[in-house]
């Protein structure tokens, strides 16, 4: 990146460290914190979305789809995670593959399960096995989020349809006595209401899906806790710059970026809850009408 | 904004005539110096200089693709890149799963590195990299065996007494106890272990596999690969 730092064998001190710090490796270190900052902001919206689905299934009137939304909570968090996440992004891979190859390649006329193996035509492949490495590595990530949306999903639908059951039934009969019908009052009157409710619980999910990311890893990508394990291990000198385990140093770094995503969370998330408070029929709603007047 | 629509061209002509099969040659990156992620941030070692000294010789186009230890085999039997080279012996539980080409380094010795030369390797506690065959050895031995899923890992668990000694190839070992400062001292007795290194392919995959041989055949007879493991592996390496 400098030029001072052609020759890493023949300067020390500041220099080696400012040398050391800019790395082709460093640099792909500090990019993989976008890369959990995108995980995060692309999981979560997508992630609520599963939830909200998932609560609206299961309180339906309509049997199958209750069933579904009922079976779909209770099977994905009775899994453990790290086995969700090996199996998931496979099994999608291969799914999405298999699709491709039946309209793609029509006359193949191999198995496409071959002992162990899971073969499917060349033009099949997603991404193709020619595609330049971002594209994998894009594609990679899709998966990811896919796989952390369906999971945590699952708790988001657990909250948000005990949070829609704990919306003052007096609200909603009101709501009828108006002349609406079921469904103007739960989108008008049972969903506004019901956030105030699911927030604590939410709050939660952030909080650990905020600290899942190293999970990313079982996936294919590389995230901080990757790297920072990787540059922290001892280098010899087959590396430019040879240094001893100074894991400990870039797990404090960690820390302190952990801490403050934690930190700023709580800000964001406790402005968040005296918003959606406002005019509720809630102790802290309560609070809020006593204290304006 | 002129130069991104150029560059933007340039990749979607590019992808368009990389027609040509591409080879994906899956490595952990994590093992010097038969493989590793270099200060640039690219993959490095004896391994990335065969690779694509191989893919020259057989006429592919290849690509480097990091993976983890653990999940090398499932990944490689779904499909995700074509062939394994990360310092994998050929042994008879990996050959029921996945194939091998014939090796590329002759079968080394493994050793135990400790703080002191003295340490129990029979009854004590060695630490190994998971799913590796020194592994299975000490698992094997009657020694309590500490599984870490990096090999870096399983030194650092020597140096902090967590384990009495690490057992791993002697090649992996070699650099790290000669700058130890004398720390690090070999203990107990070398083993030979496994069938020498092989490149992993698909079982499904033999005409690749066939490729890679013929390749690795010619760089025998003609010294080049001899020369390469010297260069990586230092001059005591066994060659062929």
């Amino acid at each position: 990146m400098f030029s001072i730092c052609a020759d890493p064998a023949t300067i020390e001190g500041l220099p080696w460290l400012l040398c050391y710090l800019t790395t082709g490796k460093h640099i792909l270190f500090y990019t993989s914190f976008g890369v959990v900052l995108l995980l995060m902001l692309i999981t979560a919206p997508a992630a609520l979305a599963f939830g909200f689905g998932g609560a609206m299934a299961a309180r339906s009137h309509f049997l199958p789809l209750s069933l579904i939304g009922k079976a779909y909570t209770a099977m994905v968090r009775g899994v453990p995670d790290i086995i969700f996440f090996l199996f998931v992004p496979i099994a999608l891979d291969q799914g999405f593959e298999y699709l491709r190859h039946k309209v793609k390649c029509p006359d193949w006329d191999q198995p496409i399960w071959q002992g162990n193996d899971f073969v499917v035509c060349a033009e099949a492949k997603l991404p193709l096995s020619s595609s330049p490495q971002w594209i994998h590595e894009s594609y990679g990530f899709t998966l990811a989020v896919l796989a952390f949306a369906v999971v945590f999903g699952a708790f988001a639908a657990n909250v948000i349809y005990g949070a829609m059951q704990a919306v003052p039934r007096a609200q909603m009969e009101t709501a009828e006595a108006y002349g609406m019908s079921h469904r103007q009052s739960f989108w008008r009157i049972l969903v506004p209401q019901m956030w105030v409710y699911a927030l604590p619980g939410l709050s939660n999910l952030w909080m650990i899906l905020i600290k899942a990311t190293p999970l990313l890893f079982l996936l294919g990508v590389r995230d901080i806790v990757y790297w920072a394990r990787e540059l922290g291990g001892s280098k010899t000198s087959h590396f430019d710059y040879p240094h001893p385990d100074w894991r400990v140093w870039y797990f404090v770094g960690l820390l302190v970026f952990y801490l403050l995503m934690t930190k700023l969370s709580e800000m964001v998330l406790g402005r968040l809850t005296a918003r959606l408070s406002h005019g509720q029929a809630t102790f802290a709603g309560e609070m809020q009408r006593k204290a304006a007047r | 904004m002129k130069k991104l629509i150029l560059t933007a061209a340039a990749l979607a002509l590019t992808a368009g005539l990389a027609s040509a099969q591409t080879v994906r040659l899956g490595t952990e990156g994590a093992y010097p110096p038969y493989n590793f992620i270099n200060d640039a941030g690219e993959v490095d070692g004896f391994e990335r200089e065969l690779g694509d000294e191989l893919c020259t010789r057989a006429g592919l186009t290849c690509e480097w693709v990091t993976n983890d230890w653990d999940s090398i085999i499932p990944n490689l039997v779904s499909g995700n890149y074509d062939t394994i080279i990360a310092g994998m012996s050929i042994t008879d539980e990996r050959d029921e799963v996945i194939d091998f080409t014939q090796d590329y380094i002759p079968p080394a010795a493994s050793a135990y590195m400790a703080l002191s030369a003295d340490a129990d390797v029979k009854g004590g506690v060695i630490s190994a990299q998971t799913a590796t065959i020194q592994a299975g050895y000490v698992a094997e031995s009657g020694a309590t065996l500490l599984e870490y899923p990096t090999p870096d890992e399983t030194i650092a668990a020597v140096r902090n007494g967590e384990a009495d000694a690490v057992f791993a190839d002697k090649d992996y070992l070699a650099p790290i106890l000669a700058e130890s400062n004398g720390e690090f001292v070999w203990a107990g007795e070398e083993i030979k272990l496994g069938g020498g290194v092989g490149m992993g392919l698909r079982e499904s995959d033999t005409e690749l596999r066939d490729k890679f041989d013929a390749a690795i055949t010619a760089m025998k007879e003609d010294g080049t690969l001899n020369a390469m493991i010297k260069k990586w592996f230092g001059e005591e390496a066994v060659v062929y």
